[in-house]
């Protein structure tokens, strides 16, 4: 196992040398945006516009730059500073990185048992009307856009604008201090983050317990003259969910990135929003802080997906 | 009173397609300590068979009836929850494939311990030594380090060992055995073989072996029931199954395996065909179509199981008279082929066996070709 995770871990360094030359030469040779001309202001001199670039090093050839760029968010976790406002790309991130945390991993829990039990009942009930509705409903919630679906529960639920105000709605987060403060705020943004998610892993739960269901050592199982109970949950669904724990484990790593659409309805300052609003802004630098972040944590959790296979499933090794 | 006594046993699954008849009404029984083994070819209906007393094919779509008397309980009848009880305590299975049939994330000695206390009140470091000794009687060495082991870690025929200690883990009075040497390799079937024989003398417990291969049931069993499209077509002991077989069907499946009594360059003739289809059977003898013997009355009448005139427990479901069934066998074992038997043997356009017919039903004759044109149509 060590070996394979040191050769993993060399690999990621590879990936991510190459997501962050793609995306540094995507934000800094393609866009007409001169970041010079962001900084400095309305009709500014040709001098302030040497100076600034001299001062943000935009006047050295690309390679130089990029060497800079990379010394820096090796050496220092330096993601730069973003040319807008000149603060640090790295505080910007790691200023909102719990809010999205706190979001992405409520609903992920809300998500992993909500849809590993509903897959799981319609699998014991399949073809059963039980079975149809989660079914159907699975497929309005995976159909169903996020902001449509967010704005409809603010319509309903908000305290503020809702038809039944029995939740907190939008801005709510942040008007709250202190970690069980904001628990309750957080109940929306939860139910409209993890419903898509939650019926699409119940499908993925449903199919493959189905499948393993008719495997032969469930069949086994029950010839042992165990409880259905215990044929289904410690026979059928142990097998059935080590691929819905690998899905988990890359949807987590993109959300952590940002849950863009979901921050943005309910006005939570996290990492999704931080990357909206930059890109709003044509603020390059924090825009590719964010991409680079969000490439390092999609990465990590395919590596920790891949060390955790190893402990799901004994016949797997490194 | 017999331990295990299956009457009239019907099993049909409702599907899409059309009902399948999967077991139309199939009578055995099995003593305490007695081998039986159910041949037949795949789709014949003795996997559903052994399921059936099992309770394993309970679901929606199927249709059981008769009777499973089990120490005289009637098992068809059962609830839900007393067939779990009895299911892998006083009635226990082994599966054809052991590759699959344990489950790949629990250590051997979890999937053992959990059979034991499935039915006993015991602690797990108890229930952890009853599956040390099983490991150990089925022959596994070093039984005390190999119960941390994952099933991958055991080659097939450990595997196999691993599902009969866990069958009789519980002391099992019967052992139902689906095709326990399939998947192996010849040597390691001589061994489990042998292992299940020498089981059963030590345990006393009673086998039905399920198995397509003669050579199997030659090994081990007592009594032999050949099944074919859901019934069975001959019953009778082992040895006046191999000597004085007495249904063409079981004259097909012998010749059908190589001998080391006969010369070497003698052919094996397979039977032709296919075996029927259970939701559309031919009438009259499900086997006509296959039959190289056939004649017309035989397209029509629906032949019982009945005893034989030798007497014993050796009874066939055949219309072709007796006497015309043991002049085509004794041409057989002269090497003839089912031609040249026929030439040799008159057998009459009408000859009919009786008391096969009388206790069967005549069915209104089906014109041949528009059954196929109904197949064809189905498709």
């Amino acid at each position: 196992m060590g070996p394979y995770i040191i050769r993993r871990l060399l690999y990621m360094v590879v990936v991510l040398l190459f997501v962050t030359a793609i995306t540094f030469l995507i934000f800094f040779v393609l866009p007409t945006a001169d970041p010079a001309a962001l900084r400095a202001g309305r009709s500014p001199t040709p001098e302030t516009l040497a100076a600034i670039r001299e001062q943000l090093g935009l006047d050295k050839p690309l390679p130089v730059q990029f060497w800079l760029y990379l010394k820096a968010l090796v050496l220092h976790f330096d993601f730069g500073n973003s040319f807008v406002n000149n603060v640090d790309v790295r505080s910007l991130i790691f200023d909102r990185l719990p809010n999205t945390l706190f979001l992405i991993v409520g609903a992920a829990i809300l998500w992993f048992i909500g849809g590993v039990t509903i897959g799981t009942i319609s699998a014991v009930k399949r073809g059963t009307v039980l079975d149809r509705a989660a079914m159907g409903t699975a497929l309005v919630a995976i159909s169903a856009p996020v902001y449509w679906f967010g704005l409809v529960s603010l319509y309903l639920f908000a305290s503020d604008i809702g038809r039944f105000p029995v939740f907190p709605g939008s801005g709510a987060y942040q008007d709250a201090h202190g970690f069980f403060a904001k628990i309750p705020t957080l109940i929306l943004p939860w139910i409209v983050l993890a419903a898509a998610f939650a019926a699409v892993y119940a499908r993925l739960t449903r199919s493959n317990l189905l499948e393993v269901m008719s495997e032969d050592y469930v069949r086994t199982a029950r010839a042992k003259g165990l409880t259905e109970r215990r044929v289904v949950v410690r026979h059928g669904l142990r097998a059935a969910i080590t691929p819905v724990v690998t899905v988990l484990g890359l949807d987590l790593g993109i959300l952590v990135g940002g849950a863009i659409l979901t921050e943005s309805v309910f006005g939570i300052p996290g990492i999704g929003r931080l990357s909206f609003d930059a890109i709003q802004r044509g603020d390059l630098v924090t825009v590719q802080g964010c991409t680079l972040f969000l490439a390092f944590a999609v990465v990590f959790m395919n590596l920790v997906v891949d060390i955790l296979y190893a402990f799901l499933d004994p016949r797997v090794r490194y | 009173m017999a331990l295990l006594e299956v009457r009239d046993l019907k099993v049909h699954f409702d599907t899409e397609d059309g009902t399948v008849h999967a077991l139309d009404g199939i009578s055995y029984t099995v003593d305490a300590g007695q081998v039986l083994g159910i041949v037949g070819e795949s789709g014949s209906g003795k996997s559903v068979s052994s399921l059936t007393i099992m309770g394993l094919t309970r679901s929606r779509n199927a249709r059981i009836s008769g009777e499973v008397l089990f120490d005289g309980r009637d098992l068809i009848a059962a609830s839900d929850a007393d067939l779990r009880k009895l299911r892998g305590d006083d009635i226990a299975m082994i599966f054809q494939d052991p590759l699959s049939s344990l489950h790949p994330f629990y250590r051997i000695g979890t999937q053992l311990v959990e059979a034991v206390r499935a039915h006993r009140d015991v602690s797990k470091a108890k229930a952890m030594d009853r599956a040390v000794e099983m490991l150990g009687l089925v022959g596994i060495p070093e039984p005390r380090r190999r119960v941390d082991a994952y099933p991958h870690e055991f080659s097939g025929g450990m595997r196999q060992r691993v599902m009969i200690a866990m069958a009789l883990i519980n002391d099992p009075k019967l052992l139902i055995a689906d095709e326990p040497t399939t998947a192996l390799d010849v040597t390691v079937q001589a061994q489990i073989l042998e292992l299940i024989d020498r089981l059963r003398t030590e345990l006393d417990t009673a086998i039905v072996m399920i198995t397509h291969d003669l050579g199997v049931v030659a090994e081990v069993t007592d009594d032999i029931a050949v099944m074919y499209a859901g019934r069975i077509v001959e019953y009778a002991d082992k040895e006046t199954i191999f000597a004085n077989p007495e249904h063409p069907y079981t004259w097909g499946l012998l010749r059908s395996i190589p001998r080391l009594d006969l010369p070497r360059d003698e052919p094996l003739v397979p039977i032709q065909g296919r075996p029927p289809s259970l939701i559309l059977k031919p009438a009259g003898c499900s086997f006509h179509p296959r039959c190289p013997y056939v004649r017309a009355a035989h397209k029509r009448i629906d032949p019982q199981l009945v005893a034989t005139a030798e007497g014993g427990r050796h009874s066939v479901a055949c219309l072709l008279p007796p006497p015309t069934r043991q002049a085509l066998w004794a041409e057989l074992q002269q090497g003839a082929t089912p031609d040249g038997a026929l030439e040799r043997v008159d057998v009459p356009e009408e000859a009919v066996d009786v008391e096969a017919a009388e206790a069967g039903t005549v069915v209104e004759e089906t014109e041949p070709a528009k059954v196929k044109e109904d197949t064809e149509a189905a498709r």
